[in-house]
């Protein structure tokens, strides 16, 4: 079976039609035996790689709101501020594309890999600089 | 002639994830003749060019479709490359083209799947998207995104797939074609399969060729046209063996996608060997001036793509005539005299692609 098809018209006999239903008993008989393939997210963890891009996140303490990533960004989903020192994000406008990670000069965004949870309403979140 | 009905079919229909509208003119339960209208999902992304930086419009092309995302992005940026005059690197050819052809797997192992929903089969089906979720868990691990990969930019791609992760890709990949030969099995072999799909919306190789039918539709009815034989990306180095089948049925439809499918793999496995080392990207200056166009093989035919700039940021002019728009018109020549049972089957034969269709 391993690689085989064979293309056209269906055998006729009873028997060759009976032996024609066979090729996906196999999998439906492992498939008992099984564990389901799906995973019970959120409930258990989605292995995930590192290089995943879930969501956007900033060390606001190093950025000095140049604006770079607010200008890079496909979607205009971030705004800074340099006189109230703060860099806002829309993530429902966010495509996670990880253009502003790359141009950020300061390197203080990061991609990282969780999604953030589902939500109903637009959410905006405000990173303000302390110092 | 018998009293003459005239059916809607879509835009809204269980078997089609996408809306498309048949008038289907019925004698009896027997298809006369097929009316299209398209145009509910138009989003005028061609236009968007003029508003979006040309190196910013690459998530855009992304965005065109779900499927074929990645080959959407590629062939935007081998027009725009053309146009700019850029050669990228080599590794980042093999790269690319290694999504690409992962990008058909994923796009025929959907297919498979929707077409055994269409006909009722629905164990084929959850087991074909269950292959197909490792397809996505693969783009997953190099890309970063599961469906929108964001990997593709002009110049070169933004991942690269170190020696460690190709071994994991590979072992995933693996798995894939274990999967699928039990698939595969049962779409070449099960009666019920064969019995509803063999000798049905026939396709003679005259009828493929005058209403220029692409991709898999057109390799079914004998035509051996594929686009990636012109060596664009990879292909030069990897020698594509073109799948095509004789008797232009459904069967032989989904007999190309699936002996496609190995071809995929095949070419996915003797890109990740013989890849050359080196960088990804090359560093792109000034803007695009002059017009070009890319030519590139989607799993569900030809796509084209043509770009004109103007030495500004934003081009002037950007088309993408997608393989679903030109597999159209042999899609209304299968359905006449086709029973109005069939018609469903017959719609997913071509794998249609709407979102691509209308932009
Ligand atoms: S580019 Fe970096 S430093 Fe500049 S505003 Fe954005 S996050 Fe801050
Ligand atoms: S990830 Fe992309 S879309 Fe999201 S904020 Fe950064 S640049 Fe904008």
């Amino acid at each position: 079976m391993k690689g085989a098809f064979v293309p056209g018209c269906g055998p006729d006999t009873a028997r060759a039609k009976f032996m024609a239903y066979l090729p996906f008993l196999k999998p439906v008989i492992k498939s008992f035996f099984k564990k389901p393939a799906t995973q019970s997210y959120p409930f258990a963890p989605m292995p995930k790689d590192d290089l995943v891009r879930g969501h956007v996140e900033i060390d606001a303490e190093s950025c000095i709101f140049c604006g770079i990533c607010a200008r890079k960004c496909p979607t205009a989903a971030i705004a800074t501020d340099k006189n109230e020192k703060s860099w806002t994000i829309s993530r429902f406008a966010c495509i996670v594309c990880s253009a502003c990670c790359e141009a950020c000069p300061k390197k203080c965004l990061f991609m990282k890999k969780e999604l953030t949870p589902a939500s109903e309403v637009k959410t905006v979140d405000v990173a303000i600089k302390n110092a | 002639m018998g009293k003459r009905t005239v059916m809607p079919f879509g835009p809204q229909h269980p078997v089609l994830p996408e809306p498309i509208h048949l008038d289907l003119v019925l004698e009896d339960e027997i298809v006369k003749e097929a009316v299209p209208s398209i145009g509910f999902v138009h989003r005028g992304l061609e236009k968007l060019v003029e508003k979006k930086d040309f190196m910013e419009y690459v998530y855009v092309a992304e965005r065109i479709c779900g499927i074929c995302s990645f080959m959407h992005g590629m062939g935007y940026c081998m027009a725009v490359e053309q146009v700019m005059g850029i050669e990228v690197p080599k590794r980042a050819v093999f790269l690319r083209t290694v999504w690409a052809e992962l990008s058909r797997v994923h796009s025929h192992l959907l297919w498979m799947g929707l077409m055994a929903d269409a006909i009722g089969f629905e164990s084929l089906f959850m087991h074909s998207w269950r292959l197909r979720e490792y397809v996505l868990d693969m783009f997953d691990m190099t890309t970063g995104g599961r469906v929108i990969f964001s990997a593709c930019k002009i110049g070169g791609v933004r991942r690269d797939i170190d020696a460690e992760k190709m071994k994991r890709f590979l072992d995933a990949l693996g798995k894939v074609e274990d999967g699928l030969h039990e698939i595969a099995g049962t779409f070449a072999a099960d009666h019920s399969i064969s019995h509803r799909l063999t000798g049905l919306g026939v396709l003679t190789k005259a009828e493929a060729e005058d209403l220029g039918a692409l991709g898999p539709v057109a390799r079914a009815s004998g035509i051996g046209f594929d686009a990636r034989t012109h060596g664009y990306a990879a292909y030069g180095d990897l020698k594509v063996n073109v799948q095509t089948e004789q008797s232009g049925d459904c069967m032989a439809r989904a007999s190309v996608r699936i002996r496609e499918l190995y071809e995929a793999i095949r070419l996915i496995r003797l890109c990740a060997e013989i890849m050359p080392d080196g960088p990804t990207e090359t560093k792109v200056t000034g803007n695009p001036n002059g017009e070009s166009f890319a030519r590139l093989e989607q799993p569900r035919g030809e796509v084209l793509y043509y770009v004109k700039g103007g030495g500004g940021k934003f081009l002037e002019r950007m088309r993408c005539r997608t393989p679903t728009f030109a597999n159209l018109p042999a899609l209304l020549e299968m359905l006449k005299g086709a029973e109005l049972a069939d018609v469903p089957v017959l719609i997913l034969t071509i794998d249609p692609c709407i979102s691509c269709t209308e932009r």
